[in-house]
């Protein structure tokens, strides 16, 4: 027997506007896999993940989550359901302190507890900074500071876009370490990157795209540079 | 010392009804970003409505309180948020503020239509005439209420900003909204939420002020106002400043009212009176709080191509202004005495907007007090020797630059709604320190002589608007030469990005002074140049504010949006004096017509330019745009046709027909087939309902539907495949929570996966 994957994109077109970005994009994430999507500047890549976690509505075509058509559906209901997205930028409120952070992951009074300890627990730097604003942390602490956020929520599937943009490799290493290992606790992972690298190392499986396009499909050991330097390059 | 101790406990009140109006300030821009200026028309229009039902119906208090305080002001600040503010995402600083500026004028228009002065009776405050006596001061049970809510208040608010998680979302979506909802928050339902809070807490501080200074609009709108002053204080963030903030503005309010009893109190000074320093005190206190801010941190600029400033081609400037001048010639030929005079009225409302052009437009600097600028044209006009010659109004136009520089300077530090409220600030001061004068309007009007050129006198009002349309158009030239120069570029530089234009070598100060000079100096011509009798609150800040809006909606980067917005202003207040029945909507449509904007935040003329620019780039297009009108004034000179069948052809020409012309010229013969027909039954549309005996407004709003009908049925025919809005699907029913342990162990079994 077969399952649905936990998160699907099936024939996909989005538009910013009039202009259409994505051109029937089909993506499968299964649970506890790593899906790595890349591509060149432009290509359509964070236009994907706002799709699949429901700020962007697409123009046809359907998003699946466990199965369910939730096309449509608003993002902060995805989000209360387990879809955990890290946008573009860190995804932290630089005004907030680090704790008020991580309180807006808590879904109720009760839980705040419990998403602190968690948070604490995977970065005890959070937990040294707690009252400072979120804003004034490292770009690297920034990025822990999302990362422990969303993972404390227990997530089914787990969205990162860009996120080694302007780290130190020492720190993206590190950040994605807590990716593999959350992978192998069964959450499933979407990670967007450009450079294709510093991901392929964790991905199990990859998809290119370029120009709205999804080039490649398969399992990451059989993307080849070739195939890479085509989409990049567009020879 | 009983004095000092009765003094003291007033202020304290005072103080307490400015911070419930600041912390609700202070918790609507927290949690949702938007500085509310329309905060005290807020308060203003829930002490009406608390009037209404206490003491024109005669309900008791404990439940009209909770009428307006629990349904009135939620319900208002939830509709204000869902439909002025919440499209209002792509918009700049400037358009957020405006919004609630038409806010403002809208609800004071509003109050006044349907409260007027004759029907109200005095306002009670809660349990008037009980006192209770502290330390041998009798003090009124509405005082106490106010200092002991006050404090409540505080504490309440600060427990819900920093220690509950509704407090923590309200803060984030401020931050970032996408994010927040990311992280499972709903920010249209947090901004609805603490939009109502804000307007419970304006509304209660309105009631509890009416009570200490009665039903009057103005003041009751601008003394909350003040309490912007504690706001600032607190930065617009901290709490407790801004409690601090209230207090020392209540207590510097009630000392200066004991010492400006006392006998030492010099009553004049310099020939002006001193009276109005006592009034004054919460403003300057503001100005002196803004002034002591840090300066603003240069900040890159965010790409945004909402809003565009496009650079005004020479061909076109020249044509239009041509077009003006010609156009006016022609119409005053045919106008009535009253009616040339409003058009003189349209064209000086015209430059007034004009002058918001190079400052708020191109700089995106928000000035509150063009018509401050207006009101010392004036006055220099009447008070500088020469009595209306040239030199006169050089000198006066001068000054006013001058005064305009140096009233910059200070405020140059300051950015967005900190530099607005210091325009708004100064406006006050020179309308009650200046304007307010025996010395300057005396017997409360001013005489300004008219303009005297080479032997003209301008005394016939066709002459008049001649001159006016001609100052309107040469003004507009040089903006025209200012916006295409190298000054003109540092300008929109500065508005997109002051990081950049700095890192570039650009010296902002300097181009920050110019532009405000640029637009005292072009105001100053609009007072100037209004010759005759005329009243000190013609030039106050409720009057300003009608300018700064309708130059944002007419589209403020552009010297046709500022014409658009000058003759819509005007033609507002001439449909007010010529058709009274209509004097009530004539107040509020300024502030409705501003709350549009979240909806097209390019201002109208940007919206019509575009549905006119095929035609501009279709030559046979133009020629015959052109030519209309030009036998319509024929056939109107020889008398074939009315002034008011004129009207109606031109009307429709203008907005049924000219926008079809490439399409019927350059199209194809089945469009053709239907358009011909459509525009020709448009026109005899126009110049049967202004042939029919109808009342002027009948003949207007029978014109607006005939119009409505063409474009309509145009636009249908010229989008026949309109894409249809994606349907909501409601496929969401199986996911109404979040998945379950057990459910989590199933799709683990079925694929396998070992937890």
């Amino acid at each position: 027997m077969s399952i649905d994957p936990i998160l699907e994109l099936r024939s996909v077109s989005a538009a910013h506007g009039s202009i259409e970005v994505l051109h029937n994009v089909d993506i499968q994430v299964g649970k506890g896999e790593v899906v790595a999507l890349l591509g060149p500047n432009g290509a359509g890549k964070t236009t994907t993940i706002k799709v699949a976690c429901g700020l962007m509505r697409p123009t046809s075509g359907s998003l699946h989550v466990a199965g369910q058509d939730v096309t449509g559906v608003p993002a902060n209901a995805l989000a209360r359901v387990g879809v955990c997205t890290i946008p573009e930028g860190r995804g932290i409120f630089p005004n907030l302190s680090v704790r008020d952070n991580i309180i807006m992951a808590a879904r109720d009074r009760a839980g705040i507890a419990v998403i602190e300890d968690r948070s604490y627990a995977r970065f005890p730097i959070l937990k040294e900074r707690r009252d400072q604003l979120a804003g004034t942390l490292s770009g690297g602490q920034q990025q822990m500071l999302s990362l422990a956020r969303g993972l404390a929520t227990d997530p089914v599937v787990l969205m990162l876009d860009e996120m080694s943009m302007g780290l130190a490799p020492l720190v993206v290493a590190e950040l994605y370490e807590q990716v593999t290992a959350i992978a192998e606790s069964g959450v499933s992972v979407l990670v967007v990157e450009q450079f294709a690298r510093t991901v392929l190392g964790v991905a199990d499986s990859a998809v290119v795209l370029s120009h709205g396009h999804v080039r490649f499909v398969g399992p990451a050991g059989d993307l080849d540079d070739e195939t890479l330097s085509r989409a990049y390059l567009g020879s | 010392m009983q004095q000092f101790i009765a003094y003291t406990i007033i202020g304290l009140t005072i103080g307490a009804i400015y911070a419930l109006a600041s912390s609700g300030l202070v918790l609507t821009y927290v949690t949702s970003g938007v500085f509310n200026i329309a905060h005290g028309a807020i308060g203003m229009i829930s002490a009406f409505v608390y009037w209404q039902i206490r003491f024109d119906w005669g309900v008791s208090a404990p439940l009209a309180l909770l009428i307006v305080l629990g349904v009135f002001c939620p319900l208002l600040g939830m509709f204000i948020e869902r439909f002025v503010l919440r499209d209002l995402g792509a918009a700049n600083e400037v358009t957020r503020l405006t919004v609630t500026v038409a806010l403002m004028a809208g609800l004071i228009g509003a109050a006044a239509w349907i409260w007027p002065p004759d029907a109200r009776s005095a306002f009670r405050g809660f349990f008037e005439g009980n006192v209770i006596t502290v330390l041998g001061v009798n003090i009124g049970m509405n005082k106490i209420i106010a200092l002991v809510s006050a404090v409540i208040v505080a504490v309440l608010l600060r427990y819900l900003l920093f220690n509950t998680r509704l407090g923590v979302q309200m803060r984030a979506v401020v931050d970032d909204r996408d994010l927040a909802e990311l992280n499972g928050a709903r920010p249209n339902q947090i901004s609805s939420a603490s939009w109502a809070m804000g307007s419970v807490l304006a509304g209660y501080a309105g009631i509890l002020l009416a009570a200490e200074v009665q039903l009057n609009i103005i003041p009751l709108t601008l003394l909350v106002i003040n309490a912007y002053a504690a706001a600032i204080l607190g930065r617009l963030k901290s709490l407790l400043y801004t409690f601090v903030g209230a207090m020392v503005l209540g207590l510097l309010e009630a000392y200066l009212l004991w010492t400006s009893g006392s006998s030492w109190f010099p009553k004049s000074f310099f020939g002006f009176n001193t009276g109005g320093l006592r009034q004054a005190a919460p403003t300057i206190f503001l100005f002196i709080c803004l002034l002591a801010l840090p300066q603003a941190k240069l900040r890159a600029g965010m790409v945004r191509v909402a809003q565009r400033s496009r650079e005004p081609k020479w061909s076109t400037s020249v044509l239009g202004s041509v077009v003006l001048i010609v156009g006016v010639i022609a119409l005053t030929a045919l106008l009535t005495r009253a009616n040339t005079i409003f058009l003189a009225q349209c064209l000086l409302f015209a430059l007034a907007v004009l002058s918001l052009v190079p400052l708020t437009g191109y700089s995106g600097l928000v000035s509150l007090a063009p018509l401050t600028f207006a009101g010392l044209g004036a006055v220099f006009m009447a008070k500088l020797p020469g009595n209306g010659s040239v030199l006169t109004l050089v000198a006066a136009v001068a000054i006013v630059a001058l005064i305009g520089a140096v009233v910059a300077l200070p405020a140059l530090r300051l950015e967005g709604i900190y530099l607005a409220l210091a325009t708004g600030a100064f406006a006050l001061l020179v309308s009650t320190l200046i304007f307010n004068q025996q010395k300057v309007f005396p017997n409360g009007s001013l005489d300004v002589p008219r303009l005297r050129f080479f032997g003209v006198d301008f005394q016939q009002p066709r002459e008049k608007v001649i001159m006016l349309s001609v100052v309107f158009a040469a003004v507009s030239l040089m903006l025209v030469a200012i916006r295409r120069s190298g000054l003109g570029r540092q300008m929109v530089a500065m508005k997109d990005s002051p990081l950049a234009g700095a890192m570039l070598g650009m010296n902002l100060l300097k181009v920050k002074t110019v532009a405000f000079a640029l637009s005292a100096a072009i105001a100053s011509l609009a007072g100037a140049l209004d010759a005759g009798k005329v009243p000190p609150d013609r030039y106050s800040l409720d009057s300003s504010l009608p300018i700064l809006l309708l130059a944002i909606v007419g589209g403020i980067s552009s010297i046709g949006g500022a014409f658009f917005g000058g003759v819509m202003l005007g033609t507002n207040t001439v449909m007010a004096t010529a058709i009274p029945s209509l004097a009530n909507i004539a107040k509020v449509t300024p502030g409705f017509i501003g709350m549009t904007l979240g909806r097209n935040v390019n201002g109208v003329s940007a919206q019509i330019g575009d549905g006119f620019r095929p035609m501009v780039e279709h030559r046979p297009s133009v020629i015959v745009a052109i030519v209309g009108p030009v036998v319509f004034w024929t056939l109107t000179t020889v008398d074939i046709v009315s002034n008011w069948q004129f009207f109606g052809l031109l009307f429709m020409w203008a907005l049924g027909t000219i926008g079809l012309l490439p399409a019927i010229l350059g199209g194809t013969s089945e469009m053709r087939r239907v358009l011909v027909p459509l525009t020709i039954a448009g026109l005899i549309a126009g110049f049967v309902s202004t042939t029919v005996d109808l009342p002027t407004g009948g003949r207007m709003l029978c014109l607006i539907v005939a119009a409505t009908v063409v474009v309509q049925a145009a636009r249908r025919k010229m989008e026949p495949n309109a894409p249809a809005a994606p349907v909501h699907s409601p496929d969401f029913a199986g996911l109404t929570t979040p998945f379950s342990a057990r459910e989590l162990q199933e799709v683990d079994d079925a694929i396998g996966v070992v937890p």
